[in-house]
């Protein structure tokens, strides 16, 4: 008998789609070929904001080897309704406004018209004869001008929410939302609250921060491949996080019944929050119904840039007080998020996290939704998160400075545990948050001495919700004793391998003998999208109870077989056993026929949102103060993952989310020309960290299991982009004593406030 | 009894309190009777009988996908809270 609790769980296989991905036999969106298959090209706006005076489509139409043009006017008009986008609740107008502009258009890049032709190169040419008027109106590019009351309008209509309620305040601020924990009292300009416990605090530190709109930067851009089929039914191949969530928004864009949509989830080349919406596929399907053939569309690169969603770029104020025993005693933030040219939601998000990771009693936390001329932002791993920590684990590494107190113990006394109440309400159910910092104290690396000049080691804790949501899967038993697996998780980062691993954990096999599959809508249960670090988590809890529902049928194939009752039957380590009789879960497979035919599991979860994940970075620097240059000299990224199923998985999302967290830290901005066009929309100028910048990221996985999942898991894909801009940023001061409160850390920037301070 | 948090915006209906003691088994016995005392607090929550898209409910603090069906205890702690996603 092994010590482990598990068999299978926490150990290291090779992954199932491992030798396709490395051989180059991983089928992708653009690797999709149909008989007939014809190729579309979107025309996009030149201008940040503009109102379409005429749109004439004669000449494209009329150009050799055109088969289709399409506009907004081939979108239906059903009547407006809000609809659930994952990501947050949109009318429908903005939806499809978004996939093709109507009347004006909201940022540059804008669709608004697409061809389709017998190649791309035909298309495009074609595309370019469309002629289009605009009117040029003033751009709101800057998301405090965009809340100024005579700011230039982004849309007319649009009116302030307050908790889903719209107010009468007209203007460009989608939404504000307040959080209030402890006593607080009215500000003393009459608008607003303030948190009591200030008075309390010895040390008060207030600032503001200002973070860049970064785009998640997968290499693999977005595509759609669709046929409208002459029954009436729209078949979709793209890249997409949910195929489920596809299929629905594609269905309200084109008003069918989502019965009528059939979306196959290819494999994905990098997401990160950014393949949840969706862009090309209903231009693709209209243009498809209209040529009768299928229609491809592959995003060129700029188009990814320009017309796809980055994460907001934002403003936020934070004013922390602590007393000199090193307890906070409140807190007050202001937080504004440049959403683009549509309203997201995601300052929510930042505003749950900010403090998540703190016991604080007085707080008041003010967010403000703003829409720009930008693109529409969408998720990015742990959305709205990453910029907020930047601003509160600043502000908290400052109080610990002015305390004399060490950054980690600081944070220790004032750590968030279970039941600690967080600033949305709720309490923390079983968090992880000590654990990761008593982890971050303990390692080598927090305790290794840092020499030389210039150099500075810098920490930050981060967190993220985590969501439950629904999965579904099915298991059926091979007569050869394996298993085959059909789920309808989109696999971004293994996760067939995690969630197979589940099964054949419950099952007595090898991860070996489960083969999953990611099935297309028509052949699974509805299963929300790969997102919110809910997949392992609740895909896997699907396929523990799938798994359960084999045990349960093979347990009366045997009683059949041994003319015993199923409940005198157990099963243990892939043997059904009663009395001294044994047999192996293969021999039982083996005789499925002779007893009633074929076994098939299925599993249905709908799980209460996870207990989150917390996460921590170390960084070490070195500043070249001549030339602002940062070179990360050692890294290690530590995370709770509940209970780590594939721990080189785990890994790999901590690796890959801290090296994130670095291009956010230092390198990746969205440059703006003043008339609001992106000025570096291609990977040769938009900097992304290479492997010359980041430096071998050291993991440490932290287990503190979710008492609500059958094997404890967290998800872990999110919480570890959360802290590295902060600890950087941390790490830089202490290197230097400067303190950049702008994302990136600029070497401009760092070289004008080094020459500040000499001056 | 089961204890709901009301969000900043909703306490213009209350009388300013934030926290409030409800008889119900379940979340929306809590919503029916709140409304008993406190009438509009059914409209701010609910659309077409469920929860607005955007609103989701908070028991004990996990984030229930069942909404107005989740069950509660007499020591619940109900908040309503903003919907989340993830990326």
């Amino acid at each position: 008998m092994s010590d482990r609790p598990y068999e299978v769980i926490g150990t290291r296989p090779v992954r199932h789609d491992g030798a396709d991905k490395v051989t180059g036999r991983a089928k992708f969106g653009a690797d999709v070929r149909l008989p007939g298959m014809v190729y579309g090209y979107v025309l996009r706006s030149p201008h940040a904001h503009a109102r379409i005076r005429r749109l004439d489509t004669t000449r494209a139409e009329q150009f050799p080897g055109v088969l289709a043009v399409v506009t907004a006017a081939d979108l239906p008009e059903s009547p407006d309704r809000p609809v659930d986008l994952v990501e947050g609740t949109l009318p429908l107008r903005y939806v499809r406004a978004n996939v093709l502009a109507r009347d004006k258009v909201l940022y540059k890049g804008h669709a608004v018209a697409a061809v389709a032709a017998v190649n791309r190169h035909v298309a495009e040419e074609a595309a370019s004869l469309i002629e289009v008027d605009y009117e040029p109106l003033p751009a709101v590019l800057d998301v405090l001008g965009a809340m100024r009351e005579d700011a230039p309008r982004v849309h007319e209509d649009l009116r302030m929410r307050e908790f889903g309620e719209t107010t009468e305040r007209a203007g460009n601020i989608a939404e504000h939302f307040r959080f209030v924990l402890g006593e607080v009292e009215p500000s003393p300009t009459g608008e607003g609250l303030v948190p009591k416990g200030f008075a309390d605090a010895d040390v008060i530190v207030e600032r503001e921060f200002r973070t860049a709109m970064v785009h998640q930067g997968y290499l693999e851009p977005q595509n759609a491949t669709a046929l409208w089929n002459q029954d009436g039914r729209v078949y979709v191949w793209t890249s997409t996080q949910g195929a489920f969530s596809a299929r629905e928004a594609i269905a309200w864009v084109l008003d069918l019944p989502v019965s009528r949509v059939c979306v196959y989830p290819m494999e994905v080349g990098g997401a990160f929050g950014g393949k949840i919406r969706i862009y090309l596929e209903p231009v693709a399907a209209l243009l498809s119904r209209k040529c009768g053939r299928p229609v491809q569309i592959v995003m060129p690169r700029r188009d990814v840039f320009e017309a796809t969603g980055p994460t907001p770029g934002t403003v936020i104020r934070v004013k922390m007080g602590a007393r000199k025993d090193g307890r906070i005693s409140a807190a007050q933030v202001w937080m504004a998020y440049e959403t683009g040219a549509f309203p997201s939601g995601q300052c929510a998000f930042g505003a749950m996290c900010i403090l998540a990771p703190y016991d604080i009693p007085n707080l008041v936390i003010d967010g403000y939704d703003v829409v720009v001329n930008k693109p529409s932002t969408a998720p990015y791993r742990a959305p709205g998160a990453t910029q907020a920590a930047f601003a509160a684990e600043s502000v908290v590494d400052e109080l610990a400075e002015k305390l004399g107190m060490d950054p980690i113990e600081f944070r220790l006394k004032n750590a968030a545990r279970e039941g600690t109440r967080r600033a949305d309400g709720p309490k923390h159910a079983r968090i992880g948050c000590v654990e990761v910092l008593e982890a971050m104290r303990n390692h080598p690396h927090y305790r290794a001495p840092l020499e030389g000049q210039n150099r500075g080691r810098g920490v930050a804790l981060g967190y993220w919700f985590n969501i439950g949501w629904y999965s579904a899967c099915t298991i059926s038993v091979n007569p050869d004793g394996t298993v085959n697996l059909v789920e309808g998780s989109v696999d971004l980062s293994g996760t067939r391998t995690s969630i197979a691993m589940q099964a054949a954990e419950v099952l007595g096999l090898r991860p070996d003998q489960v083969h999953p599959v990611v099935a297309d809508t028509d052949s699974i249960g509805p299963t929300a999208v790969t997102g919110g670090s809910r997949t392992t988590y609740a895909t896997g809890w699907a396929a523990y109870e799938a798994a359960h529902d084999v045990i349960r049928q093979m347990k009366q194939r045997a009683a059949m077989i041994w003319d015993v009752e199923p409940a005198a039957i157990s099963f243990e380590r892939g043997v059904f056993r009663t009395g001294e009789r044994t047999m192996t879960f293969a021999e039982l497979a083996a005789r499925l026929e002779e007893t009633g035919g074929p076994v098939i599991g299925r599993g249905a979860v709908n799980p209460a949102s996870a207990g989150g994940s917390f996460a921590g970075a170390i960084a070490d620097v070195e500043v070249d103060p001549g030339t602002g240059k940062v070179r990360l000299l050692r890294f290690t990224s530590l995370q709770d993952a509940g209970r780590a199923v594939h721990p080189t998985a785990v890994e790999g999302q901590m690796q890959g989310g801290s090296a994130q967290g670095i291009g956010w830290a230092l390198f990746e901005e969205y440059a703006w020309t003043a008339e609001g066009a992106m000025a570096n929309s291609s990977l040769l100028d938009y900097r992304e960290p290479t492997a010359l910048d980041v430096p071998p990221i050291e993991t440490v996985i932290v287990e503190v299991p979710d008492p609500e999942h059958p094997f404890g898991v967290r998800g872990v894909g999110e919480a570890n982009i959360v802290p590295p801009p902060a600890a950087i940023a941390n790490a830089v001061y202490r290197a230097v004593g400067v303190r950049l409160r702008q994302l990136p850390l600029k070497a401009s920037a760092l070289v004008d406030a080094l020459r500040a301070r000499e001056n | 009894m089961p204890i709901v948090f009301l969000p900043p915006p909703l306490l213009a209906l209350t009388g300013g309190r934030a926290s409030l003691e409800v008889e119900g088994a379940t979340v929306g016995e809590l919503i029916e009777n709140l409304d008993r005392t406190w009438p509009g607090l059914r409209d701010r929550l609910l659309d077409g009988g469920r929860l607005r898209p955007h609103i989701r409910v908070a028991v004990d603090g996990r984030i229930s996908p069942m909404g107005l069906f989740e069950k509660v205890s007499p020591a619940s702690e109900v908040h309503f809270v903003t919907a989340v996603s993830g990326g």
